[in-house]
């Protein structure tokens, strides 16, 4: 009984002690999310209208985030924020892509989704899918979205996730940024990332 | 119809919570049979409270309820408190153990029991049955059950299990088992404890100060005036409801029905006392009427 007591403490110290021998990641002001997530992976249409999977985006930081062109406030202030992101970064901007996924595939067409996230820079890529492709992504990252029902004009709003999530190279989760952080911290930590 | 089948269906299918469901209703069915048939019915409160908490279990674990409590604070809270108080206190009450072993087939309990005899069954038994007598000790079972509740709400520790479905269903697993566990030490009858049978006027103080850290955590989150758990924010939120009024709701789920339990509990310990004096028989501490 003693020395499997001794047999536990062990193992939790173990269990302690070896995330400091892991390789030290570079300090993120961001929230890191580093193995908390799954890796990008999704089947959606791009704003040409090509169906696409998150392999198309290897090789780039990817900035994933969800929201519909007919957002009143989220929505435009948030890119609003990364193309100033974008901005900062300069040069280094053409490694970057923003996935714009739409919470509501039936008003943003590709037409729409393209002419929308044209205005915010080249980097940024309007994504959409059926219902069941876009609860598949929102699943995976557990995000929530909500229709609202329609007023009489037949407008009706979407209640979307705040979240941005940002993918390495490869694909891996590494960051999440949320309302409230400024287009400088997020370039920054896009640096980091880009230099690690 | 569809939003029926939504509505009832999975929202992150589970096989095992599935199968073990579905394998104790069919054992515990079949035990009733069986004892029905040997002249030993069950009567109805111990088999409505079995079926009540299981269906209660899989009902939080393994219907649309689930994505609402991973996109809505109060509605977490409020499964938590069909996983950890609600729930394993029925279950622990009806006591299904006999009835469930009743149901197996024959052959399978003999089966069993020489399988426990062997290696390496019969170490495996051995330290399952170690791990039971730490974690049943009148000391750190309450510990661990309001330290549990603790933990998963430090508001850090809740982001990760909000975000990583495996740390989500190891928080929910917890909850169910270390609720059947507590519940079983505080409420069984002593003799169906055996050993680790704890007497009940420690079993009443047990759980009148484990009340204590619940009711003050319940009221700290109900009353905080910032949003302590961001990450519904983040994900999105269920439908449209006001952070703090979320929070304040999650709060007083924390609070109120999960110090009543202990209220709940105190009642059911005491029934129990009284009962186990009165098989005793009269005792020389009791009063002789006067004779003259």
């Amino acid at each position: 009984m003693i020395t499997l007591r001794r047999g536990a403490l062990a193992l939790a110290f173990l269990a302690l002690a070896l995330p400091a021998c892991a390789p030290r990641e570079p300090h993120f002001a961001l929230q890191s999310v580093s193995g908390l997530l799954p890796r990008l992976q999704f089947q959606l249409t791009d704003d040409n209208g090509r169906a696409v999977t998150a392999d198309d985006y290897r090789g780039k930081l990817v900035l994933l985030y969800f929201g519909y062109t007919q957002c009143p406030d989220a929505c435009p202030t948030t890119l609003t924020m990364l193309a100033s992101v974008m901005h900062r970064l300069g040069p280094q901007a053409a490694n970057v892509r923003v996935l714009f996924v739409t919470v509501d595939p039936q008003r943003d067409t590709s037409a729409v989704l393209k002419r929308y996230v044209a205005f915010f820079g080249p980097q940024f890529v309007g994504l959409r899918g059926d219902d069941s492709a876009l609860t598949t992504l929102t699943k995976r990252y557990r995000i929530a979205y909500h229709r609202e029902p329609p007023d009489h004009n037949g407008y009706y709003a979407v209640d979307h996730s705040s979240a941005i999530f940002i993918f390495d190279t490869a694909g891996r989760p590494r960051l999440l940024a949320q309302e409230g952080d400024s287009a400088q911290t997020i370039a920054q930590d896009l640096q980091r990332l880009t230099a690690s | 119809m569809h939003a029926i089948l939504l509505y009832v269906s999975p929202w992150d299918f589970s096989p095992t919570v599935a199968l073990i469901c579905a394998a104790a209703a069919l054992a515990y069915t079949r035990g009733l049979r069986a004892l029905g048939a040997q002249g030993r019915p069950q009567g109805f409160w111990q088999p409505f409270a079995f079926f009540l908490g299981l269906a209660l279990d899989y009902a939080v674990l393994q219907t649309y309820y689930d994505y609402l409590s991973q996109h809505m604070f109060w509605v977490h809270r409020l499964q938590h408190l069909v996983l950890h108080h609600l729930a394993p206190v029925l279950l622990v009450l009806a006591a299904p153990g006999p009835v469930i072993a009743a149901g197996l087939p024959a052959s399978w309990r003999v089966r069993g029991r020489e399988l426990l005899g062997r290696a390496p069954f019969a170490g495996l038994a051995r330290v399952v049955q170690l791990l039971f007598r730490i974690v049943q000790n009148p000391l750190i079972a309450p510990l661990l059950f309001v330290g549990l509740i603790f933990f998963w709400l430090i508001p850090a520790v809740h982001f990760g299990a909000m975000l990583d479905i495996d740390r989500y269903r190891a928080m929910n697993w917890g909850m169910a088992v270390d609720g059947i566990l507590f519940w079983w030490l505080m409420l069984a009858p002593r003799r169906a404890q055996g050993q680790a049978a704890v007497g009940y006027p420690t079993r009443i103080l047990i759980v009148c100060l484990m009340a204590l850290p619940q009711i003050l955590l319940g009221a700290y989150i109900a009353l905080h005036s910032t949003v302590l758990f961001d990450v519904y924010g983040i994900c999105g939120r269920a439908w449209n409801l006001a952070p703090l009024t979320d929070q304040e709701l999650g709060g007083l789920l924390t609070w109120i029905p999960a110090a009543m339990m202990s209220g709940v509990a105190m009642l059911v310990i005491l029934r129990r006392l009284l009962i186990e004096e009165g098989e005793k028989g009269p005792g020389p501490a009791r009063l002789r009427p006067l004779t003259d």
